[in-house]
């Protein structure tokens, strides 16, 4: 087996990967490796041909595969190593990373960090357990992209769309402009888990429907998909019976939810996040393994890559950091706490020993819609360290609030973040 | 066609009978009327070696159980390279009248000479599964019962059968069977006519309609379904033995256990049905058997989320609720098999050699001596998670394709994924592959591989991915190429209204 020996092995040649990477060569680390199991660097973006990625970063609209070139292009010209069609199988406690490709086959790389970045995947038809015939027909709609985007296939002609999720909303407006028939897109909440913008230019524009409080209660066909059941849901989300009709298509998309891929942080010990399904990590995205730092999807699943990137950002320069032994955390970090309304916040500790950071960034999702509200940051002395009005907060929309260090006296041992009418 | 016998069906019976027949000089023909073996009864069942303590011996199929016993199997898969673990189950009892059952079953094995039961108290109970609700009673052990793979199995039986020369048919269905002087004269299929001397039925739930061919039937086949939960791999330790939920007003009694793969496998409720190819779940029937059995006995275990999936098996019922292995009534040169449900699979190489005693009974002009050259099992497929690494990097020196990761949830590379495709029985579609390799078998549900295994079936075979299947016939994955819809007129507009 071939021996390697890296300073960081970055997990995951993505946006989060690539940002990450970058940033840490920047803080002068020397022996970085990017392993990524595509066959090129960009990750998901590489089957994101629609635009809108890029705006708060670069101030333009780009599209999937220029926001990652703009990326990989500065990777491709600096000195960081990428092994591409590589996948990684193991971390092991003592700082070893195992990964397989064709052309080096098993290998084992010593390192002295890594940062984790091998984003999501979608939750699946079997996850959400819809009953009903197993045909094809039925896949997730990040599937049925590559399909359409990479293959040149189109997964089906007549098609229902579950769940509102972005990628859910782009595919119906992909599938629209292929000449396919998108009847209608059903949630399960009783609000748009995507973008509202995304709402707005991939249904709304075609005429397609949205039905909130909707979900599939049967899939009929033997062989290929033939109709769906669907029905409306009451408050707890059962449905209603007599509600219930049946609609003929021949494909069923869905976009019910992303899941952080945490297989490999298990392995070594990664403290998980239950609601974010991600690693519990401060604001430097440091884990619970002192050598492991984690970014991007992997982390919380983001709605803007540009978010992506700023979090990468600030890992790879905290893993350099590390290395250089720049930054001594706290014994006590400052723990981050959910209040009203509030469904996680990452990062879920502070602990603030980077006196060059004037601002830490609180990413967090709302559990329900409210509209003319305010964002309170307060601490467990009953102080109020920031405050912020919102006219309209929504799940489907990821709030950033920043918090300003100046506020970050010693005694603070606990923060809470609210929503307040 | 000529052959000496036919097999009508690809379960793990007609593929037992294959392999058993395989041994002598008689040529064997296989017909399946999917496009894989392992498609029907056989692929989606509790996956259990029972020893038979707890069956009826009066009945043949009590008497083939214990007739196959773990020692002929533990030699069946050796030779055939099928993973069995002997677990062990327990019966859990919640209520004090449970042990009214357990002491019945512990009478039954007594009476079935079945060894080593044992009365477990609640601090046993918990000591051997620490995850089960605390607020279980008592239980019964058997430490004889085992998990195996039934698609390896099948597989298993079926692939040695075709390296001892049998021909095994794919998406062959039969459409009719001629008698002619009260004796086989072919059988016609959807490919071909066959002129066999033996005609063995073992069409599963469709054994009623293929000995109705040929005959007035005094039997039935019905389907009786029972839905099953497979979770995560992460829940692969939750469970250590195959345990029983003890049977209550609502159900017989369900079980729950930990698959050789490592997933835990939990199910089934028994509903009859009268359509042979209703294979869907309900979102009834797997509330009530989360709600009674999979929370009742490991609260732990979600209802949905870390479920790698819910699905149907319908076993294959007669009128008699017993197996029948008979002679045709009437007509020379057929053996029906019909209502072969549980304990089938643990049956399986006693059937076979029940139905070699009447294959010899109708064919004594076939060659019955051994063949010379007979292969023992069949060449361990390889299986990159069970192999060092040191071994792993030997494989990928050698052949690079074991280097390429195509399914990333499970770890199964190209290399495995054409071996597949290249094995004895070829698979040709999603569900093949998954069945023999476990690519799209894990969390991901086949949502990231599942574009890359359509590429890999579309070079190796030659074909467009608009042909490519999830389990052949109509099951095609793709409608058309990109753009070209788009540049269709008219089309459909309508949309969902409500």
């Amino acid at each position: 087996m071939k021996k390697l020996n890296y300073d960081i092995v970055v997990i995951g040649g993505g946006p989060a990967g690539m940002a990450a990477a970058l940033e840490a060569r920047k803080a002068g680390i020397e022996k970085i490796l990017i392993c990524e199991r595509g066959s090129k660097l960009g990750g998901i973006l590489e089957q994101c041909i629609h635009n809108g990625f890029g705006l708060q970063y670069f101030k333009e609209e780009l599209t999937g595969p220029e926001y990652a070139t703009r990326f990989s292009d500065q990777v491709e010209a600096s000195d960081i190593d990428v092994k591409v069609n590589t996948m990684v199988l193991d971390i092991q406690e003592d700082k070893k990373v195992i990964a397989v490709s064709r052309t080096d086959g098993l290998f084992e790389v010593e390192t002295k960090a890594v940062i984790l970045a091998m984003g999501c995947r979608e939750r699946t038809r079997e996850s959400i357990t819809i009953p009903g015939d197993r045909p094809a027909g039925v896949m997730t709609a990040g599937t049925a992209q590559r399909y359409v985007n990479i293959n040149g296939y189109l997964p089906g002609k007549e098609i229902v769309i579950l769940g509102s999720g972005d990628i859910g909303l782009i595919m119906a407006r992909r599938m629209t402009f292929e000449g396919a028939n998108v009847k209608g897109v059903l949630e399960l909440m009783p609000y748009s888990t995507g973008l509202v913008r995304n709402k707005v230019q991939c249904l709304d524009d075609f005429g397609i429907p949205l039905y909130l409080s909707h979900t599939i209660t049967k899939i009929h066909g033997k062989q290929r998909v033939e109709a769906v059941s669907i029905a409306e849901v009451d408050e707890n989300k059962n449905p209603i019976p007599e509600t219930e009709i049946t609609v003929p298509c021949d494909t069923l998309l869905l976009s019910v939810g992303l899941v952080p891929e945490n297989e490999l942080s298990k392995k070594v010990g990664v403290e998980l996040d239950p609601v974010t399904k991600g690693a519990v990590t401060d604001e430097k995205r440091r884990t619970s393994v002192d050598w492991v730092f984690a970014c991007g999807n992997v982390l919380h699943v983001h709605d803007l890559v540009d978010n992506v990137t700023q979090e990468a950002e600030l890992a790879g320069n905290a893993a350099a950091g590390y290395i250089k032994g720049t930054y001594q955390p706290r014994k006590n970090p400052i723990k981050m706490t959910p209040g009203n309304n509030i469904g996680y916040v990452v990062p879920q500790a502070i602990n603030f020993d980077d006196p060059s950071q004037k601002a830490i960034k609180l990413y967090m999702r709302v559990k329900s819609p409210k509209e003319n509200i305010k964002m309170v940051i307060k601490s467990d002395k009953g102080d109020v360290l920031a405050e912020f009005k919102k006219d309209i907060v929504e799940p489907g929309s990821m709030v950033n609030l920043t918090l300003p260090t100046m506020k970050l006296t010693e005694d603070i041992s606990g923060i809470t973040v609210s929503c307040e009418e | 066609m000529k052959t000496d016998v036919l097999i009508i069906g690809g379960g793990v019976i007609g593929s037992a009978i294959a392999h058993q027949l395989c041994k002598y000089n008689v040529d064997v023909t296989l017909v399946e009327k999917e496009s894989d073996v392992c498609t029907g009864t056989s692929k989606a069942n509790s996956s259990m070696l029972h020893d038979g303590y707890n069956v009826d011996k009066h009945k043949l199929k009590g008497q083939l159980c214990l007739k196959a016993t773990k020692e002929i199997y533990a030699d069946l898969c050796r030779d055939l390279h099928v993973d069995l673990n002997i677990i062990g189950s327990i019966v859990a009892g919640f209520e004090d009248k449970d042990m009214e059952t357990i002491n019945h079953q512990m009478e039954m094995a007594k009476e079935n000479g079945i060894q080593g039961m044992k009365i477990l108290t609640r601090e046993e109970m918990l000591a051997a599964e620490p995850n089960m609700n605390p607020e279980v009673k008592f239980g019964l052990l058997n430490p004889n019962t085992g998990v195996l793979n039934p698609f390896e199995l099948t597989m298993g039986l079926a692939e040695n059968a075709v390296l001892n020369g049998a021909k095994v048919y794919l998406n062959t269905e039969v459409t009719d069977i001629v008698v002619k002087d009260q004796k086989i004269d072919s059988v016609v299929t959807t490919n071909g006519t066959f002129y066999p001397k033996v005609v063995i039925n073992s069409a599963g739930l469709y054994s009623d309609k293929i000995a109705a061919m040929a005959e007035e039937i005094d039997f039935t086949v019905k389907p009786r379904k029972g839905q099953y939960f497979l979770f995560d791999k992460q829940f692969g330790d939750h469970v250590k033995h195959a345990i029983y939920s003890a049977p209550t007003a609502f159900s017989k009694g369900m079980i729950i256990l930990p698959t050789t793969e490592g997933n835990i496998l939990a199910g089934s409720n028994a509903e009859m049905l009268d359509d042979k190819t209703d294979f869907s779940t309900t979102a009834d029937a797997l509330n009530n058997i989360y709600g009674t059995m999979i929370h009742k006995l490991y609260p732990k275990l979600p209802r949905m989320g870390d479920v790698t999936t819910t699905f149907s098996g319908l076993r294959a019922v007669s009128n008699t609720e017993d197996f029948i292995i008979a002679h045709a009534k009437t007509v020379r040169g057929m053996i029906n098999l019909a209502g072969i449900q549980s304990p089938g699979l643990s049956s399986a190489p006693a059937i076979a050699e029940m139905v070699e005693g009447l294959v010899r009974e109708v064919g004594q002009d076939l060659d019955w001596s051994e063949k010379k050259d007979y292969v023992i099992g069949r060449p361990e497929p390889i299986v990159l998670n069970k192999l060092s690494y040191e071994e792993r990097s030997q494989l990928i020196a050698e052949n690079p394709d074991y280097g390429q990761i195509i399914c990333r949830c499970e770890s199964i590379s190209k290399g495995e994924i054409l071996d597949a495709i290249r094995r004895p029985i070829p698979a040709t579609s999603l569900d093949s592959i998954k069945r023999r390799t476990r690519a799209g078998m894990g969390r991901c549900q086949g949502g990231f591989c599942g574009p890359r295994v359509v590429g890999i079936i579309e070079q190796e075979l030659g074909i467009s991915p608009l042909e490519v299947t999830k389990r052949g016939k109509e099951s095609r994955i793709l409608a058309m190429r990109a753009k070209e819809l788009a540049l269709q007129e008219g089309g459909s507009h309508e949309k969902i209204k409500l």
